[in-house]
């Protein structure tokens, strides 16, 4: 009774988030302003308030933040469950729980002092302050997040099928690759999908690597802004103004996202259990 | 025992606290037979000031009680319009569009801050002529060579809408041109320095009050941008800092502005790097 209660409590407060945002985008349509938000242009002073450049900017930070974070998550992964040797496993998963724990601003203040100046130099292109610096910086921040849900999903498989394959002679390789991984095909889904969730949240990496220029970036090595990013940032202005009410439009379309993010490993979570039950 | 030890400390350190401080100043005064509340919102440029005078009076006069808040200039001149706070304070004149809306504003200008170009101290510029900035911000000159300086693209720094720094320097020193959609933006004073200081090949803009030797500031014109020209008006780009109240102040508001406009006031002003009216 009092966990419903509580469940209840909940979703009523997400739901009148949701609402709260759309009342707030609100006057963007009585005034007409709404299509001007999918333009590529954030110029204000202009009364262009494109927010399209924040958009993009954000699904690419997200997903290469993913992309260079999964290969390696996946690594270390398999490393813990038999490629590596067994007494690194884990000292290994120990420091990847300790990174759950480190805040977010450490890793934007090394990348600001050491990452963004080594790319400076290293590259002609660009301040340093880029799509590529800030999708680095982001991987180890969403790294534990993939790492830990893959291997909760090794842990319940790999300990079942071991004794089998062992006694048939299959190498542990094999095993790990052909056996264990396909059957944790969901987990593995579940893991891209909640670190591209939790990369698309991050704001203070963004805002402090990114380079915040409201552009769709030519290369890796141009500056980026994010939605998060671009709330932080102009939050700020005279209240009355339409640039205000345009970053409850950013607002509303992160939270849809991340709502589609919590839905969709929901979505995932059910068809297990269902595959189990028939199983 | 032990906790008997505990409260004689206490009290002790507590009464060398208290008697060393009211000797400090008669501005105080004032606040004798006063006491309330009083409350700041607004531009953040403004914050370390009001921060000290809150500082000094309440400690001195426990039964009043003072607040500051940020939010930025738009949010103070509106949270002040609409009697939420006391002061609200602003880094530009009330607009005429707020004015009509809270016609009852008065303001208080109590300070300027001068925004100088910067750059990195290993850059040899030392002047870059009004053209020349506007050229570089449009995104017409990109490289350093072009001004007189190294081969190497310039990296721009610029800060976000919400910014007073920003507002005063689009419009007094680019004459409200445009400003390339590629430059970097920082959030702060404070992340401008540390960019700048960073990046050989940077050019950004900040405050006078936040300059030290991590950055250098360039001479606009020829006219280099200091507390003493900003103050004799030579060098342009400067912006008076606001205290508006909705209507006459009350005693303790009243008392408040007298404060930060009198002796103490200026000699905290002049310590965070802004410029005295006094």
């Amino acid at each position: 009774m009092l966990l419903q209660g509580a469940a209840i409590f909940s979703a009523l407060i997400v739901l009148a988030l949701f609402g709260f945002l759309v009342y707030f985008t609100l006057p963007l349509f009585s005034e007409g302003q709404f299509m001007e938000l999918f333009s590529w242009h954030w110029r204000p002073f202009h009364g262009e308030f494109g927010i399209l450049p924040m958009i993009a900017g954000t699904v690419l930070l997200a997903i290469s933040a993913v992309l260079i974070a999964y290969p390696v998550g996946l690594g270390i992964c398999l490393f813990i469950h038999g490629l590596g040797p067994t007494w690194l496993a884990r000292p290994v998963l120990f420091l990847v729980h300790g990174m759950t724990g480190v805040p977010t601003v450490v890793y934007g203040f090394v990348a600001v002092f050491f990452l963004v100046p080594l790319l400076r130099t290293h590259f002609a292109h660009g301040t340093g302050f880029s799509l590529l610096a800030a999708s680095l910086t982001l991987s180890i921040l969403v790294l534990p997040t993939i790492v830990l849900l893959i291997n909760t999903q090794l842990q319940q498989i790999v300990p079942t099928l071991r004794m089998t394959t062992e006694a048939l002679g299959i190498s542990r390789v094999h095993e790990l690759t052909r056996i264990s991984l396909p059957t944790a095909s969901y987990g593995l889904l579940a893991a891209a999908i909640l670190g591209f969730g939790r990369a698309v949240g991050d704001t203070l990496i963004a805002l402090m690597v990114a380079g915040n220029a409201a552009q769709i970036p030519g290369s890796a090595f141009d500056s980026i802004r994010t939605l998060t990013a671009h709330i932080a940032l102009v939050v700020a202005t005279d209240s009355q103004s339409t640039i205000y009410h345009s970053l409850f439009a950013a607002g509303l379309i992160l939270f849809m996202t991340t709502t589609s993010v919590n839905l969709l490993l929901h979505q995932i979570k059910r068809r297990v259990y269902r595959e189990e039950q028939s199983a | 025992m032990r906790s008997r030890f505990l409260s004689g400390l206490c009290s002790a350190i507590f009464l060398t606290f208290f008697c060393t401080l009211p000797a400090v100043s008669g501005e105080l005064d004032q606040f004798t037979s006063l006491q309330g509340k009083i409350d700041i919102a607004g531009g953040t440029a403004h914050i370390p000031v009001m921060k000290d005078a809150a500082r000094k009076i309440m400690t001195q006069y426990p039964r009043i009680n003072i607040t500051v808040a940020g939010g930025g200039s738009g949010v103070g001149i509106q949270k002040v319009g609409e009697g939420l706070v006391d002061i609200g304070n602003a880094g530009r004149p009330v607009s005429s569009k707020e004015l009509s809306q809270y016609p009852q504003l008065i303001s208080f200008p109590f300070a300027v801050d001068g925004v100088a170009p910067i750059v990195n101290p290993a850059n040899q510029i030392i002047n870059l002529n009004s053209a020349q900035i506007k050229d570089i911000f449009s995104g017409k000159i990109s490289n350093w060579k072009d001004v007189g300086g190294d081969d190497a693209a310039i990296h721009i720094y610029s800060r976000d809408e919400a910014s007073g720094t920003r507002a005063v320097f689009w419009k007094k020193c680019l004459s409200k041109g445009d400003i390339v959609e590629s430059a970097n933006i920082v959030p702060s004073n404070g992340a401008m320095k540390v960019a700048i200081s960073q990046d050989r090949h940077a050019l950004g803009y900040m405050s006078i009050g936040h300059l030290d030797a991590t950055v250098k500031p360039v001479a606009l014109d020829n006219v280099a941008p200091t507390q003493e020209n900003a103050i004799n008006g030579s060098y342009p780009v400067v912006r008076k800092l606001f205290m508006n109240t909705n209507g006459a102040p009350e005693p303790l508001v009243k008392a408040f502005i007298n404060y930060i406009l009198g002796a103490d006031g200026a000699t905290s002003i002049t310590r965070h790097g802004y410029i005295s009216l006094k």
